[in-house]
């Protein structure tokens, strides 16, 4: 794929129980490192948002305040949506959001079935042993459903990142550059997996320093650098121009 | 600034007049004579680190409560004055037992327990040593303290309990049993005086600590923006092709 | 879901990871018996001698393989960051601390019920009639151990030399502990067992202010 299709979708309304976060002022300080300036962003319900930029920019921490790993040092992070709105607290608004960042989050001497039943019981989900199942049958992993991680390779590795990220059925998924790694099997079911959320009114942030043929998917992109928001094609807007740029801006960069 | 330089010449003053008065006014105590002396140091020197400690418990609480920098550097300039309090507590101790007990050191209850808190809060400062991210330092180095706080009535008290069971080979006649009233007023200077030293060093390090934060800064400052002018210049040659 | 529950749940996979590779019970345990054997090279204990320092000596060699054995709890989590995935899964996080907490116990538990005996066998000490008071003596102290050992260790996870700092930090916050638990160990040696109940409270004291200490700051413990 050469250029970025650009297509609008049609403004659709957001399903009855999607997601959506609101950063408001945020500002992240690490010591004198002004890694996030004044931050400040909508993302609706089943919005798919590209977020784009340098390595440096800011990308990955603002994921990370988003997934609430790390609290902003001013201004705040809430998640939006009508099924969150009862229990707005981060505790219970964890239960929406996946996350997929630079490491695997999973524990190399389990092995895949054991990983995602732990994450499975953790999230309360029912059903486990059979949600667990088909998350490793969709992946390709099943047969491999009692190895220790610790003998995956790096495409299977990050396979099952996403596959944990994913098994709660989160309304709001946040991802840090997740196509790294995957090997060309992976990247098919990623990319059908991030199609098919979308159109279930899943509402997605992906960052990425690269072209990806995910991006083709996104009604949105932001442009962060130095920690600030630079360009954002808006709610509704074209995110088309902004991704053609992504081109130009890579090959400056090299 | 004026502040400080009062503090300090009242502190100077006060341990002039504190040292001549506990070597020349200070009467000469009937069974231990000259080396007796050394209390009235030893003795301010070890509540002056009890109050250095408590300052370094407020610092940490205040910390966690605001995530304000300048509680920590308070709390670092605490333990280090309470450690320094401590070590003279620790060293005159010694001085003073082997004239009049006839050893260096004995494990009663009151030493060991001081030797337990020199060690916690030196554990403390070599903590801060040990962790590099300064919002960390921070953060666990008063989640530390506060345990480390938490901890010292619980050293003495078993300490305590522990010494009563097991005698000790010599027993302190109280040293506040039936105190002369003159040697009780040189005393009171020489808190006094100690407390000042106290507050004045405290005051300093805090000082000090804030001027190594700012510089920190303004360095992190000056080499980002070299970086950045730095990073101009190729892309600036390359725009004009 | 409950605290409780979740700190079930992470306790099992404790257990899974070490059962799997065994690499802390072994060590500590060899650790362990190293540190009794060198104390019989100190001095020759008769049957008096046992007795008397028998305790001290037990207690010391605890010390010593608890806080080896507690680094790897948390240092663990760091390989692929799996502390951030427990850190956003919707369980409270002391929850997390809990469930390390109630593994170590365990771990330090199963190290003690070999020692115990080996040093009765070794050392000529009988604790036959006083075993269920011996238990309770040691599941106090071994807690309060635990307790700040997990928490500090979650501290010295993210310092440099770190196997070097954990004992630095934990061995002075822990001296009331050690007096107690060799008191109350002690009380139950002598010839007229009877358990100290001044010292078994005074553990139990100090394990209730630490526990509620940790849950307290918790949140400070697990941040970024």
């Amino acid at each position: 794929m050469d250029e970025p299709r650009s297509f609008h979708l049609p403004e659709r309304e957001p399903a009855q129980n999607s997601a959506g976060i609101v950063f408001d002022k945020v500002e992240k300080h690490f010591g004198s490192l002004v890694a996030l300036k004044n931050v400040s962003l909508e993302v609706g319900g089943g919005e798919f948002v590209a977020l784009l930029g340098a390595n440096g920019a800011g990308k990955t921490t603002l994921l990370r305040i988003a997934a609430h790993l790390m609290k902003p040092t001013s201004g705040s992070v809430t998640i939006t949506g009508a099924m969150t709105s009862r229990s707005r607290e981060s505790g219970n608004a964890k239960r929406f959001i996946g996350f997929v960042g630079h490491s695997t989050l999973l524990y190399d001497e389990l092995s895949a079935e054991e990983n995602l039943r732990l994450f499975a019981e953790l999230y309360s989900l029912e059903d486990a042993r059979e949600r667990v199942a088909n998350s490793l049958v969709a992946c390709g992993l099943a047969s491999r459903a009692g190895s220790l991680v610790r003998t995956f390779s790096r495409g299977m590795r990050q396979r099952m990142a996403i596959a944990r990220a994913l098994l709660h059925e989160p309304r709001l998924l946040l991802l840090d550059e997740p196509a790294a790694g995957l090997d060309r099997q992976g990247l098919g079911w990623f990319g059908s997996t991030l199609e098919r959320l979308r159109n279930g009114g899943c509402t997605v942030v992906m960052s990425t320093h690269a072209r990806n043929e995910s991006l083709d998917l996104a009604t949105r992109a932001v442009l962060l650098a130095g920690g600030r928001i630079e360009r954002d094609s808006g709610r509704g807007g074209d995110p088309g121009v902004l991704l053609a740029e992504l081109r130009s801006f890579q090959s400056a960069e090299a | 600034m004026k502040g400080r330089i009062a503090l300090a010449f009242a502190a100077a003053a006060l341990m002039v007049f504190a040292g001549y008065a506990a070597l020349y006014i200070a009467p000469d105590e009937k069974t231990m004579h000259a080396i007796q002396r050394i209390f009235y140091f030893h003795v301010p020197s070890a509540i002056c680190a009890f109050v250095a400690f408590f300052v370094v418990f407020i610092a940490n609480f205040a910390y966690l409560g605001t995530r304000q920098q300048k509680w920590d550097w308070l709390g670092v300039a605490g333990a280090e004055v309470g450690v320094a309090c401590s070590t003279i507590v620790l060293i005159t101790g010694p001085i003073w037992a082997h004239p009049v007990w006839g050893v260096w050191w004995t494990w009663d209850a009151r030493l060991t327990s001081t030797f337990v808190l020199w060690l916690l809060y030196t554990a403390y400062l070599l903590l801060r040593g040990f962790l590099e991210d300064p919002q960390r330092k921070a953060t666990f180095s008063a989640v530390f303290g506060i345990f480390a706080f938490l901890d010292v009535p619980l050293v003495y008290f078993s300490n305590r309990l522990w010494r009563t069971q097991h005698p000790q080979p010599v027993i302190l006649g109280g040293s506040n049993s039936g105190l002369d009233p003159m040697m009780g007023k040189v005393l009171l200077i020489s808190f006094v005086g100690v407390l000042c030293l106290m507050a004045m060093l405290i005051a300093d390090r805090y000082r000090l600590e804030r001027l190594r934060w700012e510089y920190e800064e303004l360095r992190f400052r000056a080499e980002s923006r070299a970086a950045e002018e730095g990073a101009k210049a190729p892309r600036a040659a390359a725009e004009m092709r | 879901m409950t605290t409780a529950r979740a700190a079930t749940i992470l306790l099992g996979k404790e257990l899974q990871l070490e059962f799997r590779t065994r690499e802390l019970l072994t060590t500590t345990v060899i650790f362990a018996l190293v540190v009794v054997v060198l104390f019989s090279f100190a001095f020759e204990p008769t049957a008096a001698e046992s007795r008397r320092y028998g305790p001290g000596l037990l207690w010391i060699a605890f010390l010593f393989a608890g806080s080896l054995m507690l680094n790897p709890s948390f240092a663990r989590e760091q390989a692929n960051e799996t502390l951030d995935a427990l850190r956003m899964a919707p369980i409270a996080p002391f929850a997390i601390l809990l469930g390390k907490m109630l593994a170590n116990f365990i771990f330090l538990a199963m190290a003690e019920a070999i020692l115990v005996p080996v040093f009765a066998v070794l050392y000529n000490v009988s604790f036959s009639g006083v075993a269920g008071r011996l238990i309770f003596v040691l599941a106090l102290g071994t807690f309060g151990l635990v307790i700040t050992g997990t928490v500090f260790s979650a501290i010295s996870a993210h310092a440099r030399m770190r196997e070097l700092l954990l004992p630095l930090l934990l061995l002075p916050i822990l001296t009331p502990l050690l007096i107690a638990s060799v008191e109350a160990t002690a009380s139950l040696l002598v010839d007229q067992p009877e358990l100290d109940r001044t010292w078994v409270a005074f553990l139990a004291g100090f394990d209730i202010v630490f526990l509620t200490a940790s849950w307290l700051m918790c949140d400070y413990l697990l941040e970024e």
